[in-house]
């Protein structure tokens, strides 16, 4: 079986396929930041397309619905010039039966370059990349409670733009980390970019059993989890935690959890808060402080397309944005 | 009907752990029996004569828990097919837990089972029934009726008890006929959607994870409940350090518990997952380095007193899914004894004690005059070199399920011959 190391990247090591943080190096992210940032003028021109990938076609293969991911990822092809198929699940054959092997192979015969696959399972997108054709790149735009790399990568964009050294980071994440894939990335992003400290904060149910292990302190009292932190990353709740016993009610939670603008006096004055939205105003935070000076929240789907055209043209292997 | 050869294998090192025998010993079999150790009887013409050379010469292998997918799942396997693959593993006796897709939950289709096994001819059968009859959860099956169509023992594993008072009136209906509960200990709840143990790997990938109460939880009722009724129950694929130490304490007050462990628990753990290897994907999960430490244990002291493959062969579509929708399972017939063979290449079983926990282990679980050698007993006999070495290669499997982690091992030990009765059910290089 070929280890996620191997199967992302090619033999000179440049990115193949991106499907989790997991195997890659610092230099890699630095380089990924790097070409986000030179991709970021872009979007200031008044033509905001670069030739960069013309003549590609990519497809996005979403089985999980979403709308800033996928009309991200659209945007960001489209600046790059490529051709953009959106290939919607619930309508199409893997609706009426046909193996996930059968899908990828059909749309690999239309001669596509690139697939962004957003799944409900855990590992699809390693699923899809060990069965790719040796011509095509796989982007994991969320699978399951993995990994969801590239919003882990447009935030660690967002903290740049704001902090510059992440060695002298203390970053907090808030909420569901059990069922959250952006949470996992970000740690795997956070600890291979060299923060001081990352945090996790919530109760007991919403935490995975051995959280620990991938290099983070747990709080179960968010006052406690956020003193002093530069960075405080909010996750969603989502609605159907409520039904499995992980979680009393909203109410509770936003008492506990919720992030209000006398809580955040615990942080640095300077913090920054994040969210990889949808939000939910009122429970994970409240409408104070997600349209306070101190939230990046937009900043960060503005990002996500400069990251998400870099990502994309470096496994198309074409990344000068000059020309 | 065949004619009955007569078979004297000399030259070889008999093992028989029932009886204590660790030495050459030529076997000499007629009519199905065993008629002589050492010294053939006066005026016996052997028809065949095998020389057991450098081989171990043991009672044919036990395996408590295989699936033969049939009936209802012949795409993925037949009798026929892993009846093969079992005699050319060494296995003369094979339990078929009942939770096949026609569930064994009705006298019919345990008598469907041995009718297709004793075609076929190549090892010994026993369906096991299933305790409640439907998916309901609440209905007891006729568990004497099962029993009079062959069942010896009757599980939980098609079909989970609705709740801890439908269990005890399964056990105690059970226990008036006096028939061997296999309990696989699951709390479902606690189980929920899981696929992977609750673990680091667990945390890491993003899995649905199981933790360890999914199994102790259970088991702990189980024990409690049988202990209550007195009911003669064995426990089915042990995965926890936990549920093997809650098991011991058990079995230390009651000697008539017993237990089996799935081979590959004793190799594998969770970090085995890792990269996503859905032939990984086994229920109950791998667990970590700790729990199969204990369970090497358990089975070195003899605590736990059977190995069994837990045989789940697959087509290829069943595994080739992102991994929480492959469907869990590994087939294990065929590496079953060089995988129990590992464990004393690694110090942790003496070759004794390895081929008791196949054999004569097994047999005591559920009362089996099975599993043993000396005159007078049926003639399963196993006939292996244990120290000739293979590579694992899933694509030369005789079982239909190629679905093995264990692909491109290199592994000791392999069967020359298996006797079922008096009957060669298997050569090596030969087609029986």
């Amino acid at each position: 079986m070929l280890d996620t190391h191997n199967l992302q990247l090619d033999q000179n090591g440049r990115l193949r396929h991106f499907l989790t943080i997991e195997g890659l190096n610092k230099a890699l992210l630095t380089e990924i930041l790097d070409t986000a940032d030179s991709f970021a003028a872009v979007a200031e021109r008044k033509v905001k397309k670069v030739p960069l990938c013309h003549g590609k076609i990519v497809v996005n293969l979403f089985f999980e619905t979403s709308t800033r991911t996928r009309t991200t990822f659209e945007l960001a092809a489209k600046r790059l010039s490529a051709d953009v198929l959106n290939f919607n699940a619930s309508t199409s054959a893997t609706a009426k039966g046909e193996t996930l092997l059968d899908t990828l192979r059909n749309l690999e015969a239309m001669h596509c370059d690139m697939f962004i696959v957003r799944h409900k399972d855990s590992g699809a997108a390693h699923f899809f990349a060990r069965h790719a054709a040796p011509n095509v790149s796989i982007l994991n735009a969320g699978d399951g409670r993995h990994a969801h790399p590239t919003q882990a990568m447009l935030d660690m964009l967002t903290i740049r733009r704001h902090k510059q050294d992440f060695s002298k980071l203390c970053v907090a994440i808030i909420g569901d980390l059990l069922h959250s894939r952006v949470a996992r990335s970000q740690i795997l992003a956070l600890n291979t970019l060299g923060v001081e400290e990352i945090r996790t904060i919530a109760p007991r149910t919403l935490l995975p059993t051995q959280i620990e292990s991938l290099g983070v302190k747990v709080y179960y009292n968010l006052q406690q989890g956020i003193k002093d932190v530069d960075v405080i990353i909010v996750l969603r709740l989502q609605k159907e935690r409520m039904a499995y016993g992980l979680l009393p009610s909203e109410h509770e939670y936003f008492r506990l959890f919720g992030l209000t603008e006398d809580r955040l006096s615990q942080a640095k004055p300077d913090a920054i808060i994040m969210h990889p939205g949808p939000l939910n105003r009122g429970v994970e935070l409240s409408s104070q402080v997600a349209d306070s000076n101190r939230s990046v929240i937009l900043q960060q789907v503005s990002n996500g397309i400069a990251v998400r055209m870099a990502i994309i043209a470096m496994a198309l292997g074409n990344t000068k944005a000059t020309s | 009907m065949k004619p009955t050869p007569r078979i004297s294998i000399y030259d070889g090192h008999l093992i028989d752990p029932a009886n204590g025998i660790d030495a050459p010993f030529d076997v000499h079999i007629q009519d199905g029996h065993i008629v002589a150790l050492g010294t053939a009887p006066a005026n016996f013409q052997p028809t065949l004569s095998i020389s057991a050379a450098n081989q171990i010469v043991c009672p044919g292998f036990i395996d408590l828990a295989a699936r033969l997918r049939e009936p209802g799942q012949e795409f993925k396997a037949t009798i026929a097919s892993e009846t093969i693959a079992a005699a050319a593993s060494g296995i003369t006796t094979l339990c078929c837990l009942p939770d096949t897709q026609l569930a064994i939950d009705t006298p019919a289709v345990a008598k469907l089972i041995r009718q297709q096994a004793e075609r076929t001819g190549k090892t010994r059968v026993l369906p096991v029934g299933s305790m409640i009859r439907g998916s309901n959860g609440e209905s007891l099956s006729d568990m004497a009726a099962l029993h009079e169509a062959g069942c010896l023992a009757v599980s939980n594993v098609a079909f989970p008890f609705k709740n801890t008072l439908i269990e005890r009136h399964a056990l105690e209906y059970a226990a008036s006929f006096g028939l061997t509960c296999i309990l696989q200990p699951i709390d479902y709840a606690l189980q929920d959607h899981g696929c992977v143990h609750e673990g680091h790997i667990g945390a890491r990938l993003g899995l649905p994870s199981i933790p360890e109460t999914a199994e102790t939880v259970a088991l702990a009722r189980d024990l409690l409940l049988a202990e209550a009724i007195g009911s003669k129950i064995h426990i089915h694929a042990l995965s926890t350090a936990k549920g093997a130490i809650l098991f011991g304490r058990s079995r230390y007050q009651n000697t008539a518990l017993s237990a089996d462990v799935a081979i590959h628990q004793l190799h594998l753990t969770e970090d085995h997952v890792d990269g996503f290897d859905s032939n990984c994907h086994v229920l109950p999960p791998l667990r970590n380095v700790a729990d199969r430490e204990a369970l090497r244990q358990a089975i070195a002291k003899g605590h736990i007193t059977a190995i069994c493959s837990d045989h789940q062969p697959h087509e290829p579509d069943a595994k080739t899914n992102p991994f929480p929708v492959t469907e869990p399972g590994i087939s294990g017939l065929e590496t079953l004894l060089p995988l129990t063979l590992k464990l004393v290449h690694e110090g942790i079983l003496d070759l004794s004690t390895a081929i008791e926990r196949l054999t004569w282990g097994p047999a005591c679980c559920l009362g089996l005059s099975l599993g043993r050698l000396e005159e007078g007993t049926i003639a399963d006999v196993c006939i292996f070199d244990p120290n000739i070495s293979w590579h694992v290669d899933k694509t030369k499997f005789l079982s239909r399920g190629q679905n093995t982690p264990f692909h491109g091992w290199d592994l000791k030990g392999q069967v020359n011959w298996t006797i079922l009765e008096g009957y060669p059910t298997f050569q090596r290089h030969q087609n029986l």
